[in-house]
Formats: structure tokens, sequence, C-alpha cells
């Protein structure tokens, strides 16, 4: 890492000297530097997913191994294909919960935005907060309590607390506020819909690219959670692949670490994100711009 | 970073959310939580059912060893993270009323556990299997009292690995005392300025625990019903400030333990010793598979010329979870597990594990692979094992070692003393101790 931050300082500072007369290209530089600083720890695993155990620590940092099907074999045999078994965990916590909490945050924060009843602002300024409160100093609390009426160490001890979700909320809040026009709504009550009606036709096709935003904002974060699942989960077959991967790094002061098949295993674990993101994005742009004709 | 901050992070969000009242029944509201134990223990019907929580590899195939024959009680392995993460998340499964009916204990987190009441004494069940183990292990289950907590598995005795084949080619002596050592390092700038002839890690308190031990230090003493916490005594400041000494004029190097750095510097041959224990072939091996058959191994140098100590850098035990209604099953099992010759000789070829039963430790044979230049591998091991040396661990090590990190981090980066951070270990534990309510002695 201190390679990056010495390459990325040392460009800005060679970029200062020339800058200044196209001023255009300051901002595309600046993107650019972001991006090569964000990529290129991606692009450091990809590598390194490649390197046999023998490689990994003596060839060079970025010089592409030999030994990654051997990898993948080996982390798709390990303990009879338990990485599977993580993968389609995670798959049902990332996607249960995001489909759910999304569910949530679109209903809730169209109620918030388009409804006038007594103890809105109450409710939504308690929304504001629980968005300062950090996920990781519940995660004991919500262990004690689902402990307390038994339902720690299952599925629902993860799916559950990722439901609620304050920012999602707000987010669908925001949204329904600017996409939904009063008068439409209006328009369908004077024609005779009901509210169901009203929400399911009206306003919730509208603001279907913020509950996509939500949806991925939410798949991403469940998708890497660390803490909640660690703490919840005694039996390591309702493991998802994060706190999976973590029991081969931690493997004990006297294991070695199987840093070929972490690294292996956190490389196809992106993947899917990815491809999440390129089908998704598409569908969001559409949506943008269709929406955006009156 | 994460990794290691987040022990501490349980440990801490545990205390405050015990402290902050009673929304959940934690820590001892042991009445409340016995009636619905009571009806389990009553009717033990069918085959007994228990998970046990480890990170021993493979441990699920010696398992399946057991309930094919055992078709009563039936173990369900669970692999877990391993380390003090695994420590805190145990104890706070324990906590909340949930834990395993057994689980991978090391040496020190035991005293934690036996501190929040967390395991069960197996005394009458560990009887016949005592006389198995050295006095120095079964201390480490016992804490010196009558009860006992566990039954030993692995055990981490320190030795000296170090590079023959570099040895030879500068002309280093295999160094018998800490003094050599230290002139050896010197030697080593002197020839190849890139190399080193060890490393001081900042981020291991484990070895760092070994390697006072080995100059007989005694950190946590019981005395009736008081601890006696001496975590700055003097064999451990004198250890802390040689190796102070040595970082300082550059004789050795900083670099961590386990890291990539460290990796690479062991492939590329710029690092020539490393003190570890018994257990240190399966990393080599995993970690520089390319120097196999350059490494050998000798005894911990020793801080008085013929004297043999060593201490010990890992190792672990079975205990039975104080909650579980089948305790007199897991104990059967665990000393299965223990003792019988075949569970251990499939924990040694399996799980890769250093076996803490006397007769285990000199009945192993062919030396480890990465080793077979020196066939007498485990003897040398056995003849450590013997000399080593614990001492009774207190029930907030994880305190203490993050403490460690801490200190021992400050003081390479701003070159303090080592006594400091030493001072600052103890500082910190007897406040933590303090805090929690334990008496301590002056």
């Amino acid at each position: 890492m201190a390679g990056v931050t010495a390459a990325t300082a040392h460009r800005r500072r060679a970029h200062g000297a020339s800058a200044s007369r196209p001023w255009g290209v300051a901002p595309t530089a600046l993107l650019l530097l972001g991006a090569i600083y964000c990529l290129f720890p991606v692009f450091w695993v990809l590598i390194a997913a490649t390197k046999s155990p023998g490689e990994l620590f003596s060839t060079s940092t970025l010089s592409f191994g030999t030994g990654f099907f051997d990898n993948v074999a080996e982390l798709f045999a390990y303990r009879d294909g338990v990485f599977w078994l993580w993968a389609a965990n995670t798959l049902i916590y990332a996607g249960g919960g995001a489909l759910l909490s999304t569910a949530v945050s679109a209903v809730s924060g169209y109620a918030l935005a388009k409804y006038r009843f007594p103890g809105r602002n109450a409710i939504f300024n308690l929304l504001i907060g629980g968005i300062l409160v950090p996920a990781v100093v519940l995660a004991i609390p919500q262990y004690l309590l689902f402990s307390e009426i038994g339902l720690a160490d299952s599925h629902w001890a993860v799916l559950l607390p990722q439901i609620l979700h304050p920012y999602g909320i707000y987010l669908a809040r925001v949204y329904a506020a600017a996409a939904i026009p009063d008068s439409l709504l209006e328009a369908g009550r004077i024609d005779g819909a009901g509210e169901w009606h009203l929400m399911s036709r009206v306003a919730l096709p509208l603001m279907v690219p913020g509950m996509v935003t939500i949806f991925l904002f939410q798949f991403v974060a469940i998708w890497n959670n660390f803490l909640l699942p660690f703490i919840m989960l005694g039996d390591d077959g309702k493991f998802p692949l994060t706190v999976g991967l973590y029991t081969l790094l931690a493997a004990g002061a006297n294991q070695p670490a199987l840093y070929n098949l972490i690294l292996t295993g956190a490389l196809l674990s992106i993947v899917p994100l990815i491809a999440l993101f390129l089908t998704m994005q598409r569908y969001w742009k559409t949506d943008l711009s269709s929406g955006a004709v009156k | 970073m994460r990794t290691n901050r987040l022990g501490a992070a349980l440990a801490v969000a545990l205390t405050v959310t015990c402290m902050s009242g009673a929304l959940v029944s934690c820590g001892s509201d042991e009445p409340a939580e016995s009636p619905e134990a009571a009806p389990a223990t009553a009717a033990p019907q069918g085959p007994a059912k228990l998970t046990y929580w480890t990170w021993a590899p493979n441990m699920d195939k010696i398992v399946k060893v057991w309930n094919d024959a055992n078709p009563d009680i039936q173990v369900t392995v669970s692999k877990q993270a391993g380390g003090d993460d695994a420590a805190a998340k145990y104890l706070t499964a324990a906590k909340a009323g949930n834990p395993p009916d057994l689980v991978q204990a090391e040496y020190q987190h035991l005293p934690s556990f036996i501190a929040a009441d967390a395991v069960a004494d197996l005394k009458t069940e560990t009887a016949p299997i005592k006389g198995e183990f050295s006095e120095g292990l079964w201390n480490l289950v016992t804490l010196g009292t009558d009860a006992v907590y566990g039954i030993p598995q692995d055990s981490g005795p320190m030795m000296l690995f170090y590079r023959k084949d570099l040895f030879d080619k500068h002309g280093i002596e295999v160094p018998e005392t800490w003094q050599e050592y230290a002139e050896a390092a010197r030697t080593v700038r002197k020839k190849d300025p890139k190399a080193y002839l060890g490393t001081f890690s900042s981020k291991d308190p484990g070895a760092f625990t070994g390697l006072a031990q080995q100059a007989g230090a005694q950190w946590w003493s019981i005395s009736g019903e008081s601890w006696k916490v001496d975590v700055a005594d003097e064999p451990t400041r004198k250890v802390a400030d040689y190796w102070g000494g040595l970082v300082k004029e550059d004789a050795i190097d900083d670099v961590p333990y386990f890291t990539p750095e460290w990796n690479k510097a062991l492939n590329d041959g710029r690092l020539l010793t490393w003190p570890s224990a018994v257990w240190a072939p399966g990393v080599l091996s995993s970690n520089a598979p390319k120097a196999k058959g350059k490494w050998a191994v000798a005894p911990l140098p020793q801080w008085n010329a013929g004297e043999n100590f060593s201490g010990f850098w890992g190792g672990s035990s079975t205990a039975v979870s104080a909650r579980t209604p089948h305790k007199a099953a897991a104990a059967k099992f665990a000393t299965w597990l223990n003792t019988d010759p075949k569970a251990i000789d499939l924990l040694v070829k399996e799980a890769a594990i250093y076996p803490a039963t006397t007769k285990a430790q000199s009945a192993l044979g062919e030396a480890p692979e990465y080793f077979s230049n020196q066939p007498d591998f485990w003897q040398q091991a056995a003849a450590v094992s013997a000399g080593a040396r614990g001492f009774t661990f207190g029930p907030n090590v994880g305190v203490t070692y993050n403490a460690f990190k801490d200190g021992f981090d400050k003081a390479l980066q701003d070159g303090t003393p080592f006594s400091a951070a030493v001072q600052a270990m103890q500082d910190a534990t007897v406040a933590d101790m303090r805090k929690s309510g334990f008496q301590i002695a002056s």
C-alpha cells in the first residue's frame, strides 16, 4: 500500500507542475487517480489469486503466477466444497436481506413523504438518528436479544437485523418526495383509486430507480458484512463467505493461514457483485431517463 | 488491524452491555437461567448430540471416527476462526446462554473462561488420565487449583529454527546462549547487510510470552482469594531490554511475523532464524516451500550457559461448557480425543498438532517432511518439551496481549525502551482486573 500512496503523491506533484494551462484535464486526471486508487487493490487480488503458494511471497507483486486453476480446484475441494455452501448462504443473506429491506424502505419512505400523520417527524428524526448509530455497535446487543428469543445461530439472526435500514428509508423518502408529484396522487384519488392501488400502481413504479439504488446499497453492505454474522452464527454450515474465509485466515497460532485459498476465495466472491452492478446499472440508467420524460 | 482489534471490541462491548442493565440476563445471573437447563438435564433421551467449536484442520474427519464407534454420543464439529477472536466469541456465546458443548481453549484463554463460569470442572472425569500429561501442562488446565477445566490437546514448546545453509555460508555457530545469539546477529549484519539473524515481532504477544517464560517470568499467580500480577517482573524486563537493544542497534529486524514482508524475507533468505514453537514446520512449509531442507532446529539459546529451559507458544485444551446438559458424554469424548492412541495418531496426521501426552510426544517417529534433513526432529522436540516451563495465565490475557501490541508498536515507532512497554502491559492488566472486580495482592 505504501507503494501506491507514494506513487499517487508523486503523480499529484508532477501534475501540479503542468496543470496551469489545461484546466479541463484536471477533473479527469483526478477521477483517473481515484479510479486507480480504487481498482488497484482489486487488480492486486486478481494477480495474487493466480499465484501458487510457492510463488505468492517469492515472485514480484505485479507478475502473474501459474497456479490459478490449482487454487480454484483446491478451494472447491476444501472441506468437501464448503465454499459453495458459504456462497449460497451469502446469496440468501444478501439477496433476501436486500429485497426485504428495499420493500420495507420503499413503503416507509413513501408513507413518510406523502402522508401527513401525527408523529411523522418524530419517526423521521428517530430514523435519522438511527443512521448515526453504526451497525457494529448494535451487533452485540442484537446477539443477546436474539439469544433471548432463541433465534441466535439461525439464518434469521443474520437476515432480520438487516431488514430495517434507516439510510434506505431516508433515501426512499427523499426519492419519493422528488419523483412522485402530489398532483398525480390527487388525480388518482379523484379517479377513485384506493390508497393501496395508488401505492402499488402509481407510486412504486415511479420509485423504481431509487429502489434499485437501495437494493444495491443493501446487497453490497450485507455481502460484505462481517461482524454481525461472526457474532450471530456458531454453526459453520450457516456462515457467509466473509466469516467462512476468515476461518481460513485465522487458522490458529499453530496452523499456517491458507493464503492462496483466501485470495482465490476473495476474488471469486466479488465476481457476483461486479456482475450485479454491471447488469443493474443498465437498468438503473434507463429508468432514470424514462422517469425524466414528462 | 480489524481482526486484531476485534477481540478487544467484542470484550468491551460485552462488558458495556452487561453493565448497562437488565435488558438481557448475562454474566452471573445463573439462577435465572437454570429452569430451562434443568429439564434438559433430566431427559437426555436418545443419542447425546454435542457441538464442538474448534479450528484444528480436518477435525471433522477425526470426529467421524468417534461418531461411527459411538452411536449414542454424536459430535458435530463447527470449524471456527482461531485465536483471540475465538475466545471472545465463546465468552459472548456463553454469557448469552448458548455456547457449544465443547470448545477448543487455548491455555492463555482458559482462565478467562473460568472467571466467567463458562467451563465445567472435570475433576472426577479426568482423574484416570492425569498421569498422561507432564505436570507443567496439567497446571495450565488446573491453574494450580484442585479443579480441572480442560484436557490438554496440544502444546507448543519453543525452539530455535535456523537456516543451516546460510549459517554454514557465513561461518556462524548455532548460538547456545542469548549472548551468542546477539553476537551472531551482529556478524550477520556485517557479512550480509541485507540480511538479519532474526526479527522482533510487536504483533505476536504469544511469542514474547514464551520467551519470558523461558527466562523464568511468572506473570500471574493465585494466593488464596487474590491474584498477584507481575507482568513487569525482572525476567520479563530482561527479555524486553535484550530485544530492544538489538532492534535499536539494528542487529535484528522489526518486521512482524506472519506478514507478507516476513514471508518474503523468509523466501529470499533474508531472515536466518526464527525462535518459534514446535509447530513451525507447518508454517514454514506453507509460506516458504522452496527453502525445504535448508532449515534445521536447535534448542532455544539459554540465558545462562548449560541450562535447558524453554517456554510455550500456543497450545490448547478441550474444555466442556458449564451449561452443557451432557457433561459426562462431553468429557468422555474429550478424553478419547486427547488420550486414545488412535485419536492422537489422527490428530498428529490430520490436524498437524504436537500432542500433549508425554507418551505420544516420545512416540513421534518420522520428522516433518520439510525437515527431512533432520531425522531427530521429534527427539529434539521431546527433549526441549521436558525443559519447557509455563506460568499460570490470568483472567484477562486478552487485555495484556493488546497492551503488548500497543506498547511495543509504539516503542518500535518512537525508539523508546522496551521495558516501558512491559510496564504499560502490567498497568493495563492490573487496571482491567481491578475494574472487573478481582482482588489484587500488592
